[in-house]
């Protein structure tokens, strides 16, 4: 009865849940691609896109990934087979286990007319399907533990997931053990199925339980006599052999037997099956009902996200995207292949922050997308992690979920500097494919991110905001000179620098435009004047042509040290 | 002849026609490239923003060549300049130099400076040579004209990229007149072809690429050449855009320099990629001498 209970609720919550997480497809947006798109127009243009493709003969490119990718996984195959091995085995397992022993009553019943789980081949191919699930979450835990992985971070969905797979799997194994060893249950069986009551008759089918079938009894103990053995199997092949191979063969819960054997009674008094087969159950059902909500969710999205990936492309619906773009948070399984391969990975390393990886801007993009607000430090990490990309696309050419992280980054970069801080990133050659992709956007949403931040770089010096404030020279005050290059001290003033400047020559005013020009920047460093210099706007404009540093007859290292001024502010701006 | 083949972030997400016509002329002219999957970005982006994180990247891409005992061949030019200015760095002892020898080494990894960094266009120049070249191709271009475009990141600081003269190169012209192609004298062929602020100053970077298209027409040439990502982006998907903006009314079509010698190797048009080009470059064939 409470099995009943037990199932219904956790199934009822699985189902809600279900349908919440897959109404938030549709009704949650993240990056720019959904900013105006309703609900309703993303359900329908997704009902017009599956039947456009199951209706056309598109429909071969989803069966062939549906089998190349989600059911061998090729796409983990290719990049690890260690990995691979692991979910092969932990899926499969998995799989296995729920069609032929959880939904037992439902699919096997009806599928073997002779099924019993306690014969063979069940009996045996229970265990087996079990040690590959154990197999599995052992090899996932090397991975993570002892080869540690580069950059493959462990969350707490992580961990939640492998605790439910393993209280199941190892619950699952020792109520098998607690039941071959019980004598409790082993009285249960003899009173429900023996054809004799004649107690000789009971005592040597129970010393050949004991004796090849591990049960522990109080009554009966080995040495025993050849002849009630022989005695013994006539009745059990009478009563029991229908329905029970050797429990060797199931033999992790046999091992399992083994180890509980010298707990054996004290077990047995205590119920201990029955609380193994509510734990089983209760961990069964725990992650049914929690599964819409944790990483395993993935078992249903990444599907999806492999199969809608195939079949879309640059002019698929914006509400298609904008609906795909939200599935695909769920699809990620955080198994940092994308983070493995980011060729901006060394940022990471260099600087810290986490959200440079794509595997944790996933997280953070989860939670912005629930609608957790971030707190500003967070906010500005995102953002820097965000522009801190290449935009090699290496990381959509390995995600083994298929996701389309290049056009993920592309609408959430675009979201963040429209209503986020000010991205000083914005003005390096991060910015190049923003560039590129320019006319998606309106002007105005293009240029405006840009003058934000470039006026969160320049304000540093008042001098420069307004120029009849006069310059004072004190520069020993607050002033640091810049560390590093100090070819600045030979310059001369010829002005070489300014006059081979292609930025320079672009502007019929460079002054107006540039703020200080390059030999006045050299200048400047000369007098002291670092933070004057790193407030020019020409620092942010240098092509880094190195056409300066080539031509200065003193050899000042002109470029680089723009390069030094820019990444003096960068520091600056992020404090 | 083996090398690490460098692509970085560009090429495989925006310009894989070049890959795709440097794999093909390289494997014809018996040159073996080894990819190496761990490589990371050669650190060009983070050099305006942190010198740290520009160092290691760069560095860490060098220490992973020196473990396979590979020299370096690189198609970017901005890769290469970023690449040769790390290794250039590395020479001086200093506080970020020592850190990232540091993180090199709790990854494993040994950088000592070893191994040549190399340009596609140096390598088929001064390794594989004029002779070697002449004898791949097999139907020489007749009355065209090619405007060379260097690429700043390779040319200068000279000192540092040694690449070749910084103020009268002739490597990619002489490499251009192999072909049969004449490589036109024009105004601006060292200069900066605008990319580096694409993105950032849009209307100077289009402007410095205006001023080149319309050197590039007075000059009278029929395509730039270029040898690197970033100048062929600027000259083939940004001038698009200028022209769908109506900045510019003709365009000037930009060929990379593989897909150039390529064809007149008698390499597939496919395997080069022409068709890739935003730009439509399949005339180029229409210059073919008949013989």
């Amino acid at each position: 009865m409470s099995f009943s209970i037990l199932l219904y609720i956790s199934l009822s919550i699985f189902v809600l849940g279900l349908i919440y997480k897959i109404s938030t497809w549709f009704s949650q947006k993240i990056g720019i691609s959904a900013k105006d798109i309703t609900t309703s127009q993303r359900v329908f243009a997704s009902v017009k896109g599956i039947l456009g493709v199951v209706l056309s003969r598109r429909i071969m490119v989803l069966i062939r990934v549906f089998a190349v990718d989600v059911l061998f996984q090729y796409r983990i195959l290719k990049e690890d087979f260690l990995r691979w091995l692991a979910h092969m085995l932990i899926y499969g397992g998995f799989m296995l286990l729920l069609l032929m022993h959880a939904l037992e009553k439902i699919i096997t019943v009806n599928l073997f007319s002779d099924y019993y789980s306690t014969i063979n081949p069940f009996f045996f191919l229970r265990d087996l399907f079990g040690l590959m699930v154990i197999g599995g979450i052992c090899i996932a835990l090397y991975r993570r533990f002892i080869l540690k992985v580069p950059r493959l971070r462990t969350n707490r969905m992580d961990i939640y997931a492998i605790i439910i797979l393993g209280v199941i799997m190892l619950s699952g194994i020792f109520l098998e053990g607690a039941k071959i060893i019980s004598y409790s249950e082993y009285q249960n069986m003899v009173e429900d199925y023996s054809d004799s009551s004649d107690e000789k008759d009971l005592k040597a089918l129970e010393s050949l339980w004991v004796k090849e079938f591990g049960v522990v009894s109080p009554r009966v103990k080995g040495p025993f006599d050849e002849e009630i053995i022989e005695r013994g199997r006539e009745l059990h092949e009478m009563s029991c052999a229908a329905c029970h191979s050797s429990p060797k063969w199931a033999f992790t819960g046999y091992a399992a037997g083994k180890l509980l054997k010298p707990g054996a009674y004290m077990l047995d008094n205590a119920g201990g099956v029955n609380f193994l087969w509510y734990l089983h159950i209760l961990a069964c059902f725990v992650g049914l009902a929690y599964l819409p909500f944790s990483k395993m969710f993935h078992i249903i999205a990444s599907p999806i996200s492999l199969l809608a990936n195939s079949v879309m492309d640059s002019k698929s619906a914006s509400a298609n995207v904008a609906t795909r773009q939200v599935m695909e948070l769920d699809a990620c399984t955080h198994c940092g292949t994308c983070s493995l391969y980011c060729s901006a990975m060394m940022a990471y390393e260099a600087l810290g922050n986490e959200f440079i990886l794509p595997s944790e801007k996933m997280n953070a993009l989860k939670k912005m997308v629930r609608g957790k607000a971030l707190n500003k430090k967070e906010l500005k990490a995102v953002e820097d992690g965000v522009f801190l990309c290449t935009n090699c696309d290496r990381c959509t050419v390995v995600c083994p979920s298929g996701i389309n992280l290049r056009e993920l980054w592309i609408g959430v970069r675009e979201d963040l500097v429209q209503k986020g801080v000010p991205e000083p990133l914005m003005l390096s050659p991060f910015s190049f494919v923003r560039g590129l992709n320019r006319i998606k956007l309106t002007e105005t949403d293009y240029l405006k991110p840009l003058e934000e931040a470039r006026r969160s770089v320049a304000g540093a010096f008042d001098a420069l905001i307004n120029p009849a404030n006069p310059i004072s020279f004190n520069g020993g005050g607050k002033e640091k000179a810049v560390a590093g290059d100090t070819t600045f001290s030979y310059c001369f003033g010829c002005q070489n620098c300014t006059s081979v400047c292609p930025v320079v020559r672009a502007y019929e005013n460079p002054q107006e435009a540039l703020g200080l020009l390059p030999h006045q920047i050299m200048c400047c460093l000369g007098m002291g004047l670092s933070e004057m210099a790193s407030g020019s706007g020409m620092i942010w404009n240098c092509l880094t042509c190195y056409q300066c540093q080539e031509h200065c007859p003193q050899n000042v290292a002109v470029t680089e040290l723009l390069y030094q001024l820019k990444n003096s502010a960068f520091r600056a701006s992020g404090n | 002849m083996e090398y690490g083949l460098f692509l970085g972030c560009q090429i495989p997400a925006r310009v894989n026609q070049y890959e795709l016509s440097a794999r093909a002329v390289l494997s014809r002219l018996g040159v073996k490239l080894v990819d190496i999957r761990q490589f990371n970005c050669c650190g060009y982006p983070m050099r305006n923003s942190d010198q740290k994180a520009y160092l290691l990247s760069a560095v860490r891409n060098l220490a992973l060549a020196e473990k396979e005992d590979l020299d370096l061949l690189v198609l970017c030019k901005c890769c290469y300049g970023s690449l040769k200015a790390a290794q250039h760095l590395m020479k001086e002892e200093g506080e970020t130099q020592r850190e990232v020898k540091e993180m090199l080494d709790d990854m494993g990894l040994r950088y000592e400076g070893k191994k040549n960094i190399r340009h596609i266009l140096s390598v088929l120049y001064h390794e594989i040579g004029a002779d070697a070249l002449k004898s791949q191709i097999s139907r020489k271009y007749k009355d065209l004209k090619i405007a060379t475009h260097y690429g700043c990141h390779a040319l200068r600081p000279s000192k540092v990229t040694e690449f070749d003269d910084p103020v009268s190169p002739s490597l990619f012209d002489e490499l251009v007149n192999l072909t049969g192609a004449k490589s036109v004298d024009w105004s601006s062929k060292l200069e900066c072809c605008g990319a580096p602020l694409m993105g950032i100053n849009d209307k100077v970077s289009m402007d410095l690429t205006r001023m080149k298209i319309e050197a590039g027409k007075k000059a009278e040439a029929d395509f730039f050449a270029t040898a690197c990502p970033y100048c062929q982006l600027q000259f083939d998907t940004v001038q698009e855009t200028m022209v769908t903006d109506r900045q510019i009314d003709d365009c000037l079509a930009s060929i990379l320099y593989p897909q150039l010698l390529g064809i007149c190797m008698g390499i597939e048009e496919e395997a080069l990629g022409i068709k890739m080009n935003q730009i439509d470059i399949s005339d180029i064939k229409s210059f073919l001498s008949k013989e």
